[in-house]
């Protein structure tokens, strides 16, 4: 009777400890040494995309040349470069494409203006909207001066005597 | 009735961006480099690692660079064309041995065909990166200057070859 429900247990036992002990892994060891230098590379390649698998950025990506790229990054780094001056070393290679914030320019205007431009027009309708209805309510309810005598009477619970 | 052509009209206007979008290539990315100088770099040939090359050696010349590797399945695809290509002399094309060990390299130029003038041999990818390469196969064409006038992404198909490359070599050959 208890060999089976051993069997049964011991997996979800096992399942169980399972994610615990991947929770306690340790994490990779950084390629550099320097942590400060590898939390740069690690902010500078989130911002970076990986042009081989385009919807991930080159930190989180184990493409070939998302390893070389943050080759370079942690060579630049170590090499006195500014944040900027590698952004514009990436950019000059791979275009503004390889930013997840593309800079402000004539051509990504409508990028950046958009959603603003585009939430404006439908506030500026919904707003139109609302006032011609509450004009068109307003004017609906104006009463005769006949039909404001009989609210009178019915409010003061006269409408038998009328 | 304008209150159910709105959102007809807003669907028919997304449909038709989307529709678009299915015929756009997003690994087409356009690059930054195209009428810049071609990136200055020298590198050892793959055939002779004694000798370097270096984009300066062609000068006054139109020519084409062609990024290349024995594990690209791709470069396979097209090699046959490039092979045509260098038999016909039409245009000299320097290959860029990308991230590769030489003796691959060797053995796949001897088992395929080699129709590079030369081969520079781009084992850390150092080279391809100055060129903004991100999958191979490349093709760029270098005017005489030493200008990088195009740049084709992917395997090359006998029509890009005779619609876009030969054109644009041939008008860049005929301009002093």
């Amino acid at each position: 009777m208890s060999r089976p429900l051993h069997r049964l247990l011991m997996p979800a036992l096992v399942a169980l400890l399972l994610p615990w002990g991947a929770l306690h892994a340790e994490d990779a060891a950084p390629v550099a040494s320097d942590p400060a230098l590898e939390a740069r590379v690690q902010k500078l390649g989130e911002e970076l995309r990986c042009l081989v698998c385009q919807n991930q950025n080159i930190a989180d990506s184990h493409a070939d040349l998302a390893l070389d790229l943050k080759k370079q990054l942690r060579e630049q780094i170590a090499a006195g470069r500014t944040d900027d001056e590698i952004k514009t070393y990436m950019v000059e290679r791979y275009g503004d494409f390889v930013l997840y914030r593309p800079p402000l320019k004539a051509t990504t205007v409508l990028l950046w203006a958009g959603p603003f431009v585009l939430l404006g027009a439908v506030a500026f309708a919904l707003l139109r909207r609302l006032r011609t209805r509450a004009a068109r309510a307003a004017a609906a309810n104006t009463l005769s001066a006949d039909e404001h005598a009989r609210a009178r009477a019915l409010l003061n619970g006269e409408e038998k005597q009328v | 009735m304008n209150r159910f052509l709105w959102p007809l009209g807003i669907f028919v206007v997304l449909a038709g961006f989307l529709f678009a979008g299915l015929y756009l290539n997003p690994r087409e990315v356009p690059s930054p480099l195209i009428g810049k100088p071609v990136p200055a770099f020298s590198a050892p040939q793959l055939a002779d690692p004694g000798k370097t090359f270096s984009p300066a050696d062609m000068k006054g010349k139109v020519w084409l660079v062609n990024v290349w590797a024995s594990w690209c399945v791709s470069c396979r695809q097209e090699h046959p064309l490039l092979v045509e290509l260098g038999k016909s002399g039409v245009v000299p094309m320097i290959g860029l041995h990308y991230k590769d060990e030489r003796d691959a390299g060797l053995k796949w130029l001897a088992q395929h065909g080699d129709p590079y003038l030369l081969s520079a041999h781009d084992r850390d990818g150092r080279v391809a990166i100055d060129f903004g390469v991100y999958g191979t196969p490349e093709t760029f064409i270098v005017d005489k200057a030493g200008v990088i006038r195009y740049k084709h992404t992917g395997p090359l198909t006998p029509e890009k070859l005779r619609d876009d490359i030969l054109p644009r070599v041939k008008q860049l050959e005929a301009a002093t």
